[in-house]
């Protein structure tokens, strides 16, 4: 099976054309990136919002049990059947809308319930401590619940990343590309090699994002929360010295 | 100055935290709130920057009403410690004692130059700058919580038990530095502890407050010790407030006697003390500590070597305290207490029964003691 599946991966027909790989790769990757994009502008601002002011965190839990599983194949057909009588183009947008939609629904809840609860979980003390130096409501969000809900923030992000990539081969059932393409296309050929190196280069894909955001986030969080302080070792006899002097004081 | 006018403080489930408290912290002084646990300490000290608003009455920072300021504004021109530093995790040291001076606009490199001047007043290394809280003990933390609180130099701070986190010995020693920044900066400083010890080593005057947040008693320490207002206030301040209220009484002129020495180093052949106690000096006629002849007699020509003198005995200083005397006297092994000069050097020793003697002449304690300098106990 795996001879196979490097066989099929290694066929350069595969690579070329209209079919080829990198043209459903780009296209999965575009999907995703839509709907992620309209997703967090949607979930972030309302996760923190709900997060900082600590209402309407009823939305968070309703929306949250309830998208969770939602069945996505159903939703689309239920969306095409919805939206498509009234576009009236005959380009692919009759099924990129709905497509859309499903995985902007998909991608809604990790990041809304975990940047809510990034946010709501900010030690209260330090929240305190923001508005006693005289921080605005807006400037504590920022300035501090925000950096400090970042870890979480970023694995509702990564974690929608990953369900969206996963979630994207759907579109192939309603005749758009991406690399769904080769799981549906492959199925109806009975063409096993070819389905499973498309789940191969889905997870491929997803491993690739993850890693990536992995690296964003860890320039992006405070080493003071990761704990992944700075490896400079002092060797300044002169501060050895002062820390020395200063032990005693602790 | 900051003026509490008859305010009160009631939560919706009825709960007095604090009942028309009427109240003068002077300016450049160190008002200290105590009081048992429930009391209203936090309560009366977050309405002053309004964390916490005053369901009655109103609260002035010199000539003007705190309700009519800008609460964040309010909070930037009022140094706040919180109990247990409260520092921001994700912000390196010196960017969190420069949050104050950003908030307020300032450029980005003077902020920080502020930040780590401040870093080294309030005795840390410069190196510490980068790190991050995680990183500090809670000793340290304290003191960043403290710097940045300093940060942009503001005449008033509130503290809210800033030394409770930490070990006695840690707490004593960042209360002499608070003492020694405050003898240099004069802030106007309103501290809260429930601690009674803690209240009257750093207060110029003391806020005893009951539960029900009624303040029982207004006076400097002194006052505190002889005259308690009331039964609470007596029971509260505590076992031993006449011996602590020594503490308040300069011991003024002192005869001291003479004492034999023998210096550091020199051999003990032919050292003769009256009672079999002789006092060691170094060289600079620093008190070292009490040798006992009878244990050092064996080799005749022993020397005063570090390990045969006994160090118990505390050493008052020319201007210290009446307790710190008598404290000098009681600790000695050999049972005359040493007074040293201001250089440190053996003035003379004196007895027990001597600064009892002073004790009974000074009595009834004088109601306005002037604050004892240096010396300690
Ligand atoms: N939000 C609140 N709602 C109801 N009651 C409160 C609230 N905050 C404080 N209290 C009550 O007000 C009273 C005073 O509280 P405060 O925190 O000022 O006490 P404190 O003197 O600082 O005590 P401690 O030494 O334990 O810190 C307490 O009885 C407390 O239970
Ligand atoms: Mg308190």
């Amino acid at each position: 099976m795996i001879a196979e599946i490097w066989n099929w991966l290694s066929d350069s027909a595969h690579w070329h054309g209209p079919d080829g790989v990198p043209i459903h790769l780009r296209e999965h990757l575009q999907y995703s990136l839509i709907a992620l994009l309209i997703a967090a502008a949607i979930a972030l601002p309302l996760g923190l919002l709900i997060g900082h002011t600590g209402r309407g965190s009823f939305v968070v839990v309703a929306i949250a049990n309830s998208f969770r599983a939602l069945p996505t194949v159903g939703l689309l057909t239920f969306f095409v059947i919805l939206i498509a009588p009234h576009i009236h183009s005959t380009g692919t947008a009759t099924y990129l809308i709905p497509s859309e939609i499903v995985l902007v629904l998909l991608a809604i809840p990790s990041m809304l319930t975990n940047t809510y609860a990034g946010i709501s979980a900010v030690d209260p003390a330090v929240r305190d401590a923001a508005r006693g130096m005289g921080m605005r409501g807006s400037q504590t969000l920022w300035q501090v619940e925000l950096p400090n809900a970042l870890p979480l923030i970023f694995s509702g992000i990564r974690s929608s990343f990953l369900q969206v990539i996963a979630t994207a081969t759907i579109t192939a059932y309603v005749s758009l590309g991406g690399l769904g393409r080769y799981l549906i296309d492959g199925l109806a050929q009975q063409d096993y090699p070819q389905m499973a190196s498309g789940a191969v280069l889905v997870a491929v894909l997803a491993l690739l994002i993850d890693v990536l955001l992995a690296a964003v986030q860890r320039y992006a969080v405070s080493r003071g929360i990761t704990g992944r302080y700075s490896r400079k070792r002092i060797v300044d006899p002169a501060e050895q010295q002062a820390m020395i002097a200063a032990a005693p004081l602790t | 100055m900051i003026r509490f006018d008859s305010v009160s403080k009631h939560y919706p489930d009825g709960t007095v935290a604090v009942d028309s408290l009427d109240l003068v912290a002077p300016s450049g002084q160190i008002t200290v709130f105590v009081g048992p646990s429930g009391c209203g300490k936090t309560t009366s000290l977050r309405m002053i920057n309004r964390m916490i608003e005053p369901t009655s009455g109103s609260i002035w920072l010199d000539d003007q009403d705190t309700s009519r300021i800008a609460t964040h504004e309010l909070r930037r021109q009022i140094g706040y410690v919180i109990q247990h530093a409260g520092l921001f995790p994700h912000r390196t040291i010196v960017d969190n004692i420069a949050t104050v001076p950003l908030l307020l606009g300032w450029d980005r490199n003077k902020a920080r130059a502020r930040g780590r001047e401040l870093l080294e007043r309030v005795g840390l290394p410069a190196h510490f700058a980068e790190r991050y809280p995680a990183q500090l003990s809670g000793g340290q933390q304290q003191r960043v919580g403290v710097a940045r609180a300093l940060a942009a130099d503001p005449p008033v701070m509130l503290m809210d038990e800033p030394f409770s986190a930490v070990d006695p010995i840690a707490r004593d020693q960042l209360q002499e530095e608070f003492l020694r920044l405050q003898n240099e900066l004069g802030k106007t400083i309103v501290f809260v502890t429930h601690d009674i010890d803690e209240a009257i080593k750093l207060g110029d005057q003391v806020a005893v407050l009951r539960v029900g947040g009624r303040l029982a008693q207004l006076a400097t320490p002194a006052q505190l010790l002889s005259e308690p207002a009331d039964a609470f206030v007596a029971a509260f301040v505590g076992r031993d407030r006449g011996y602590r209220a020594l503490g308040f009484t300069p011991v003024g002129e002192l005869a001291t006697h003479d004492e034999p020495t023998i210096a550091m180093g020199s051999a003990l052949t032919g050292a003769e003390a009256a009672d079999g106690w002789l006092l060691a000096v170094d060289d600079q006629g620093a008190p070292q500590g009490w040798l006992r002849l009878a244990d050092s007699r064996p080799g005749a020509d022993t020397t005063v070597t570090e390990d045969l003198l006994h160090r118990g005995g505390t050493v008052a200083g020319a201007d210290a305290s009446l307790r710190a005397v008598l404290d000098a006297c009681l600790s000695s092994p050999s049972g005359r207490g040493v007074i040293v000069d201001e250089a440190g050097r053996l003035a003379g020793t004196v007895t027990a029964s001597e600064v009892l003697a002073l004790i009974e002449r000074r009595a009834p304690a004088d109601p306005n003691p002037q604050p004892v300098g240096g010396g300690g106990q």
